[in-house]
């Protein structure tokens, strides 16, 4: 198991170190992102002694591996580089940000696993019945759905009609206010964020339960004389579950990526939405440090997911060959 | 590549020739009549009343976007161009039967709008789609085909674009190329071929096993002959599949940019920019939002609907 692991984070660094080379190339001058110091100073006309000076300062006189080995020493030491525009270090930043984020990836984890488990099992427990068909269609809806429009049509509807017509609403914007608990200013954009998952969390759970339901020992435990719910309960939800679980892992990091456009429409003060307005000031650093730190969570969750896999499901045994 | 997914258009009678078709082994072909597999994909297509809507859907939208010049302006009025003599009595005006979706704060018409605003979602999503199929059918053959040091070159670096969050790579790369059109197809084609590269190796490697591979080999065909001949034919079921669940992708990921102020500029329509601007009017002018939204959800939806209907037709396993 240990061996499986070291191998595991060994296999992670050369992916780790593509993702930094591919964000890094992209920002050189002469590939497409243009000179850097353009992207500090936007259109405004500086003087040639200035521009030296910035040149020397971000180290953009060095040749390209320098500055690459620079980065990643610094990388590797938790220092992300300097804001451009908040004279700021970009890790002091997102550490500001990130517990944001994480709750409201959280609370959608949240409402993904309920919903999504309830739908897929009542899905695949009343299969072809009306409610399998509204499942069924609903998580296609949902899949197809822009989740900015989403977190628009809620807030018309939750913040604005509501508040029109005299019925308690919602708060549609920001993470806290006098008004309003911090916990109700959650509720639209975890659902907003939840919306995707859930509907994917709900197929997979309803596909797993059918294919543990057509199992032998599903018969067996019926003919031994355990109830309906029994054997679902009991036999059926604990073997259709791994995967699910699996899934609720991959996604909470791909939620991590996600959250800019519903950050952006809640102006919920996140990474995602850091990112956003970092975009439209040219501050390039917050945006790599931003991208660098999502994606090494993603890996970070992969190998997380990889090694329950073993605790969830006896059967699996990493570090042996396996033909 | 998408010229061989079968249609409900094409829905002749048994007829075409079982070889060159894009066809997939079905257990079902040996019980029934002779028909040639691609008959019998359509057949059970056919049967899928929620993929023949979405479909049905897709046919019109591409009529729509295709016919939009030879009406749309005329009844609707100008999608683009702001007539400042008028725009101030015209703004914002809800639904009606001049303007059925209503006016926009410029005083166009958002019907007409929404109506070019067709073209650049589909054109989006088959550009960008075709790019991702292009550069993944070819990533994905020499990785199968030739294994060893290609196979893990490619797949490794698949493996570096897998770990970046899908949408978030798309904002990363317009940010550093520019918003536009043009750079949107760039970003959802190359982020999109590691998936398909990592499909068709997947399904070139079981189609590789069977007998026939080896009978064309033991006969002295080519490789190319057995890529293009044998294999490709048999292994371009899941790409389908997945190319058509990949368009709706794409056009929801371009009205996502577009909503950012990433994609297609202003003035120029496009779904996601007609909701940035409808932002400012949820109070008062909430049909500036409901339709662009209503335009991408359902179009993206038959989309996925026909996706599900090829998978179950074709017979193609997937995971979600």
């Amino acid at each position: 198991m240990i061996k499986y692991i070291a191998r595991r984070i060994l296999q992670m660094i050369p992916v780790f170190i593509g993702v930094t080379i591919i964000l890094f190339v992209l920002r050189s001058p002469g590939v497409v992102g243009g000179d850097p110091i353009r992207m500090i100073t936007g259109e405004r006309a500086i003087s040639e002694t200035l521009y030296n000076q910035l040149v020397e300062r971000y180290g953009l006189d060095e040749p390209f591996y320098v500055q690459y080995a620079t980065y990643l020493n610094d990388l590797v030491h938790g220092d992300l580089g300097q804001s451009y525009n908040k004279s700021r270090p970009v890790a002091e930043i997102l550490w500001d940000k990130f517990p944001n984020t994480l709750r409201l990836a959280l609370a959608a984890i949240l409402i993904e696993m309920v919903f999504g488990i309830i739908a897929g099992i009542i899905s695949a427990v009343k299969r072809y019945s009306f409610w399998d068909v509204l499942v069924t269609f609903s998580t296609s809806v949902l899949v197809s759905l822009p989740v900015f429009w989403l977190g628009m049509l809620l807030q018309i509807l939750f913040g604005l009609k509501f508040k029109e017509w005299g019925l308690p609403y919602l708060p549609i914007s920001g993470m806290s206010s006098e008004r309003f608990p911090d916990i109700v200013h959650l509720i639209m954009p975890a659902i907003t964020l939840a919306s995707v998952s859930t509907a994917y969390a709900a197929r997979i759970m309803r596909s797993q339960l059918l294919e543990v339901m057509g199992q032998d020992y599903m018969r067996t435990a019926a003919a031994k004389g355990l109830s309906h719910g029994m054997v679902i309960w009991n036999h059926g939800m604990k073997n259709a579950m791994i995967p699910v679980v699996t899934y609720f892992g991959l996604d909470f990091a791909a939620m991590m990526g996600g959250t800019v456009l519903t950050e952006t429409v809640f102006n919920w003060p996140g990474i995602g939405y850091e990112i956003f307005l970092a975009i439209g000031q040219r501050d390039w650093p917050i945006v790599m440090g931003a991208t660098i730190i999502i994606v090494f969570i993603v890996m970070a969750m992969n190998l997380i997911v990889d090694i329950s896999y073993a605790f969830l499901d006896p059967r699996i045994r990493y570090g042996r060959q396996v033909a | 590549m998408r010229k061989k997914q079968p249609t409900g258009e094409q829905v002749a009678p048994v007829s075409g020739d079982a070889t060159g078709a894009a066809a997939v082994a079905s257990t079902e072909v040996l019980t029934g009549p002779a028909r040639s597999l691609r008959a019998d994909a359509i057949r059970r297509l056919k049967k899928n009343k929620l993929a023949v809507a979405g479909l049905v859907w897709i046919i019109i939208v591409i009529l729509v976007a295709i016919t939009a010049d030879l009406w749309a302006p005329y009844w609707l009025g100008d999608p683009v161009a702001i007539d400042s003599t008028t725009a101030a009595e015209r703004m914002l005006l809800s639904p009606s039967v001049d303007h059925p979706f209503g006016t926009d704060k410029l005083g166009r018409d958002v019907a007409s709008r929404v109506v070019y605003g067709a073209r650049v979602s589909l054109l989006v999503g088959v550009v960008a789609v075709a790019i991702a199929v292009a550069i993944g059918l070819l990533m994905g053959a020499l990785a199968a085909y030739y294994g060893g040091i290609w196979d893990a070159i490619i797949m490794r670096t698949a493996d570096v674009f897998f770990a970046f969050p899908y949408i978030l790579f798309a904002i990363v790369l317009i940010a550093l190329l520019g918003p536009g059109l043009q750079n949107v197809f760039i970003a959802i084609g190359v982020l999109g071929w590691p998936s398909i590269a990592r499909v068709f190796r997947s399904s070139i490697l079981s189609v590789k096993e069977n007998e026939y591979v080896d009978a064309a080999r033991a006969m002295g065909s080519s490789t190319r002959r057995i890529l293009l001949r044998h294999i490709m034919p048999n292994a371009v079921a899941p790409i389908i599949v997945y190319a058509t669940m990949s368009i709706g992708g794409a056009i929801l990921t371009e009205a996502a940019l577009s909503f950012l102020g990433m994609g297609v500029q202003p003035p120029d329509p496009s779904w996601g920019n007609m909701l940035d601007d409808a932002r400012s009017f949820m109070l008062t002018a909430p049909w500036l939002m409901i339709y662009p939204g209503i335009a991408i959800l359902t179009t993206v939806l038959a989309f996925v609907l026909l996706g599900d209907g090829l998978r179950d037709a074709l017979d193609v396993k997937m995971k979600e």
